[in-house]
């Protein structure tokens, strides 16, 4: 069946019209953006627990003899810091080292690489990587046949609990499993992106009905929500992880946006790392900085940050943050704008309204520490 | 869907009511719905012109910042500065506490142009899209 607007659909689809979710179209998908409403979304997931449908979110996998050192090449950070399941955040460059797309990737075995890529980029990503994999490596997209559920919140643990075998206070941070739960075969990792400690399991779609049903269930006793694409943004923002498309783009280097921690320009080759290397001697003109705004007012996307009268940067993301009641933001400035405490203004339709620089993440992380 | 009887409304979903020869102006229970909730709402200073449909201010939701428009021209004598602090009124009662602004009309003729509630809700079902 082939739905009007063109846009894909998960497995889960009919479940969130059952559910009353709002629809929108988000990178070429039908995704719900809300259900019970963003800020109860966003406050139950600090609080408890929300359980998310990402199933737009792609997979490849890579494989074979030289499927390491294809991964080593393709992306950023070092591969061979993993292990048989654990993961690790990453990006793929170009050779001008602008960002094609912010990654995960988990060692399911030493030939075998999962990669978690941005549900806009997965065609784009896709074409990418099997253009430039060497030969003895070969690239599979699992996308369609994949569901990714992510639960998250300080009950997950005991919610994902009452559905497995699985160790899962033994499961470190940036850890996978394989495990059944709820009598289904998943990978289960221990991550996600709000800022919370929580999980990600995916799963074959034909199964992704049963594995949400069971989990809001198992969720019943610590009120677990089914949350949107529209918490998802402000639980991200608030916990100051990356939107690709929003805060960065292919032109932008990994060293703008902070992720100089993942970008091992010492590990060998990789595509980008010669520009990289170029763009890190001659010092980066803008960095990306969270700010909160001082008075009234709530800064949004493309909204112009201004020393005085003349324009000096431009917002990526901003909102009001449920969790602070304030409004909150990321933004490019140039470097001597960039420490914490630097002052600029941001334009808000027709006025200045003061804005500073603050500490990253706005929310403190409550991720699994080991 | 609320579309209360005696008021008068947009098609930008803005309601209007009168309260001794001024014009109170608030958004739809169909407005609010859509736009989720609200986080933000500018209005104008007391004291400002304003024309039937010019923006006198903004509305803005978690994700979205939509225009308010002006179903009367006059003057804008009162604001309702509860706002400020408790912008979810828009959301918990669009067509009493969370009111907007009131106009002192310069043209009563316009008040009496704007859609009935029986022509607000045809137009609801039939043109808004939802």
């Amino acid at each position: 069946m082939t739905p009007d607007t063109g846009s894909k659909r998960t497995p889960l689809y009919d479940v969130h019209c059952q559910l009353h979710a709002r629809i929108i179209p988000f990178g070429g998908w039908d995704m719900p953006v809300s259900y019970s409403g963003i800020i109860e979304e966003h406050l139950r997931v600090r609080s408890h627990a929300g359980l998310f449908d990402v199933s737009h979110m792609g997979e490849v996998e890579i494989h074979g003899p030289q499927a390491e050192a294809a991964v080593q090449y393709l992306t950023l950070n070092d591969v061979r810091d993993l292990q048989d399941f654990q993961l690790q955040y990453s990006a793929l460059c170009n050779e001008s080292g602008g960002l094609i797309d912010d990654i995960t990737i988990g060692r399911l075995a030493a030939d075998r690489f999962l990669l978690i890529i941005n549900a806009g980029n997965i065609d784009k990503d896709v074409a990418w990587i099997e253009q430039h994999l060497p030969t003895g490596a070969e690239a599979t997209n699992l996308s369609d046949d994949k569901a990714l559920l992510a639960l998250q919140g300080p009950a997950a643990e005991t919610i994902l609990q009452r559905l497995t075998t699985a160790a899962l206070p033994t499961l470190g941070y940036y850890c996978a499993t394989t495990a059944r739960v709820a009598g289904v075969e998943v990978l289960i990792s221990r991550l996600g992106y709000t800022g919370e400690d929580g999980f990600e399991l995916m799963v074959d779609g034909q199964h992704a009905v049963a594995l949400w049903q069971a989990m809001m269930e198992a969720g019943q006793p610590e009120t677990i929500l089914p949350v949107g694409l529209g918490a998802r943004d402000t639980l991200r923002l608030e916990a100051r992880y990356l939107l690709y498309g929003v805060d960065m783009d292919e032109s932008n280097t990994p060293l703008e946006v902070g992720l100089n921690w993942l970008t091992k320009l010492d590990k060998g080759p990789f595509i980008g790392r010669d520009a990289l290397i170029r763009a890190k001697a001659e010092g980066v003109r803008q960095r990306l900085v969270g700010f909160v705004l001082k008075d009234r007012g709530i800064a949004r996307a493309h909204y112009r940050v201004m020393d005085g009268e003349t324009p000096i940067g431009m917002v990526t993301s901003g909102t009001m943050s449920p969790s602070l009641e304030q409004a909150i933001g990321t933004a490019f400035v140039p470097r001597a704008y960039s420490k914490i405490g630097s002052e600029f203004a941001i334009e808000v339709r027709h006025h200045a309204v003061p804005a500073e620089v603050v500490r990253a993440p706005f929310v403190p992380r409550r991720v699994k520490r080991s | 869907m609320e579309v209360p009887e005696g008021l008068k409304y947009t098609k930008e979903h803005e309601w209007a009511r009168i309260e001794r020869d001024r014009v109170v102006v608030g958004i739809t229970d169909f407005a609010q719905e859509e736009l989720g909730d609200v986080v933000f709402v500018e209005l104008p200073e007391p004291g400002t012109a304003v024309a039937a449909e010019g923006t006198f201010g903004v509305v803005e939701s978690v994700k979205a910042v939509s225009d308010l428009y002006c179903p009367v021209s006059g003057t804008v004598i009162e604001v309702n500065t509860d706002l400020e602090d408790h912008p979810e009124l828009v959301n918990d009662s669009p067509y009493e506490d969370g009111w907007m602004i009131v106009i002192e009309p310069s043209n009563s003729a316009e008040f009496n142009e704007l859609l009935s509630a029986a022509d607000y809700r045809y137009y609801l079902e039939n043109e808004a899209g939802s």
